[in-house]
């Protein structure tokens, strides 16, 4: 399988602050890749930086093909992209935030309409197309945000803790979502605080201190570190943080 | 993608609660209430006067003054000293003396004199009065064809006023002036104000991920904006109109081109403010001081020209003003596009200075 993201030794320093410390990593076409780590770890910078959104200090890194120094605007027409914070157009409704974005990534008008029906159905809101946004519970809200980041059928899609503050029963629909689209050939590149949902990754990262302390499949690290759960490994590698929570 | 964001954003207009009544309301509050807000003619100026003359001719002076509804005479003294006592104890406004020998210096001379002093403790309503007496002893003058002087006037900046607005009529001299205040809340203040909302409710982030570049951006937050300030513009002119029969004396094409123009400028400064500001209330905060400057600066309440100098130089860097000029010359004295070139060269150079500076900015905060 080919590897869509190749990140090597990414830094990216604020001052005398290290956010980022050198990091390198592979994801693979297809793969749903966790990337763990306590508050201010690094986690959302180096998220940021692979999306375009914040340029490196130093290293390199390829996203979908291009690299993120000199080639920013071809890395956003591929990737998806869904943050911590909700950021659909609340006084929209679901369908216009739908062809909103969907427009923005240069999709024809019909093909958007027929996607949009599809969409709706599968996800059971045919009756939420005219409500505007902000009257969704915030599940469905999450559910709308994700299946957005990814109508446009990226390479890759960063979900940046997507399921914060999402009941049990919406957070494991949403991991079916993750899997539905990980088996279309979406790569899934996710930061998440909930270590059972790291379990369903097929590979972990997790991030002390700006560095990548442990990286591989959920079952290995639970074997490498002799631990019931991830939990546990996230916990063991915690205590290492010299850093101050910010 | 650009018709895509347009769409959007006049379907967040057109939903908001307040701001689709609001921008519709806008012109006619704006242009029905503000111009008796800011009116400056004065009605019952109290005159006292010394008529040292009791010629026939003083004695039509005195009946022209009579005629006129601002000027009440309701005093006649025997002396200068008196008349002067009535003003200190604020019993009148105004002194106008005929000194002896006026009607006999008229037929010998040809030329002759009269006194005005005024109160000026509030200074406006003392320019302005004494304007409006001089302007009746000249109309005076002008009839009988001799030349009166009249001395001891306040000196006064109001050239425009006086010279293009024969009826004194301040509302004449403040609707084109409160177009601008209009335009410059509905293109400068709304799509900034638009854009730090974004910023602080994530929207943002959401489109910097977007292959949308960023002049696309800004533009899918202008280009509504425009659209709205032309048609609200377009309300303003109706008004002005309808209401006081107010319509450009020069080309309406040559208003809509300085509309445009200043749009772009006011617009641009928006977007500054807009791109340092982080928060709604950092951008309302620094909106409000800067526009009380601009707005204060401009000339629009008070002659730009009697300002001090120091004041004039500060003033000179706020688009207001030159947009204020243009739609007063414009409709006033009906000046066309060459009488406003220098105008129009300072507006066009603060449409590439402050978008130049919107562009780099925004670069800088990436």
């Amino acid at each position: 399988m080919e590897d869509v993201i190749i990140v090597k030794d990414l830094t990216k320093r604020f001052g005398h602050f290290v956010a980022v410390d050198n990091i390198s990593f592979n994801v693979k076409k297809g793969e749903i890749f966790g990337f763990l780590g306590a508050n201010g770890a690094g986690k959302t910078t180096a998220m940021r930086i692979l999306c375009g959104l914040s340029r490196p200090t130093s290293g390199e890194a390829m996203v979908g093909g291009f690299d993120i120094r000199h080639e920013t605007e071809k890395i956003k027409k591929n990737i998806g992209y869904m943050s911590q914070k909700f950021s659909l157009y609340q006084d929209l409704k679901v369908w216009e935030n739908i062809k909103l974005f969907a427009g923005i990534y240069g999709m024809k008008k019909n093909e958007i309409a027929l996607k949009t029906d599809i969409l709706l159905n599968e996800l059971g809101f045919e009756k939420e197309k005219d409500t505007l946004v902000k009257d969704l519970p915030l599940g469905w809200k999450q559910k709308l945000a994700f299946s957005v980041a990814i109508f446009h059928n990226p390479k890759i899609v960063f979900l940046d803790e997507p399921t914060g503050g999402v009941d049990p029963i919406t957070r494991r629909q949403f991991w079916e979502m993750i899997y539905d689209a990980s088996q279309k050939g979406i790569t899934v590149f996710v930061t998440t605080h909930y270590m059972d949902e790291a379990e369903y990754c097929d590979r972990v990262s997790i991030m002390v201190d700006g560095r990548i302390e442990a990286m591989n499949s959920p079952k290995e690290l639970k074997r490498e570190f002799n631990a019931e759960n991830i939990d546990e490994v996230f916990r063991l590698l915690a205590k290492k943080s010299t850093r101050k929570e910010i | 993608m650009l018709g895509y964001l347009i769409e959007k954003e006049f379907k967040q207009i057109k939903r908001d609660f307040i701001l689709p009544k609001l921008i519709l309301l806008f012109p006619f509050i704006a242009l029905i209430l503000l111009p008796y807000a800011a009116n400056f003619e004065f009605k019952d100026i109290r005159v006292v006067v010394v008529d040292n003359d009791k010629s026939s001719y003083s004695n039509q002076v005195l009946n022209k003054l009579r005629a006129n509804t601002s000027i009440n005479i309701n005093y006649f003294e025997d002396t200068y000293v008196k008349a002067m006592e009535l003003i200190h104890e604020d019993r009148a406004d105004m002194i106008i003396n005929i000194p002896l020998g006026f009607e006999k210096d008229y037929i010998v001379n040809k030329k002759s004199n009269i006194l005005i002093a005024v109160n000026t403790v509030n200074g406006i309503k003392g320019s302005i009065s004494a304007m409006y007496a001089q302007n009746i002893i000249s109309d005076f003058s002008h009839e009988k064809n001799f030349s009166i002087q009249v001395l001891n006037s306040p000196k006064m900046e109001i050239q425009l006023l006086y010279s293009f607005n024969k009826t004194l009529n301040y509302k004449f001299f403040m609707v084109p002036a409160l177009m601008v205040m209009i335009l410059t809340l509905i293109c400068g203040f709304l799509p900034a104000f638009n854009i730090v909302g974004e910023k602080e409710k994530g929207n943002m982030e959401q489109i910097n991920v977007s292959p949308i570049t960023k002049p696309v951006f800004i533009l899918s937050k202008l280009i509504p904006y425009w659209i709205i300030g032309a048609i609200v513009i377009s309300i303003g002119f109706l008004v002005a109109w309808l209401f006081y029969g107010i319509t450009p004396q020069g080309s309406i094409f040559t208003v809509y081109l300085f509309s445009f123009i200043f749009t772009l400028a006011i617009s641009g400064f928006g977007l500054v403010l807009s791109n340092y500001a982080q928060t709604y209330q950092q951008a309302v905060f620094m909106m409000f001081f800067f526009i009380m400057i601009l707005i204060l600066m401009s000339g629009l309440y008070t002659p730009f020209t009697s300002m001090p100098p120091w004041a004039q130089t500060i003033g000179s860097f706020s688009p207001l003003k030159y947009f204020i000029d243009v739609m007063r010359c414009v409709y006033l004295k009906g000046s066309n596009i060459v009488e406003l070139l220098p105008q129009l060269y300072a507006l066009l150079g603060f449409v590439v200075v402050v978008n130049t500076w919107a562009i780099l900015s925004y670069r800088k905060k990436n």
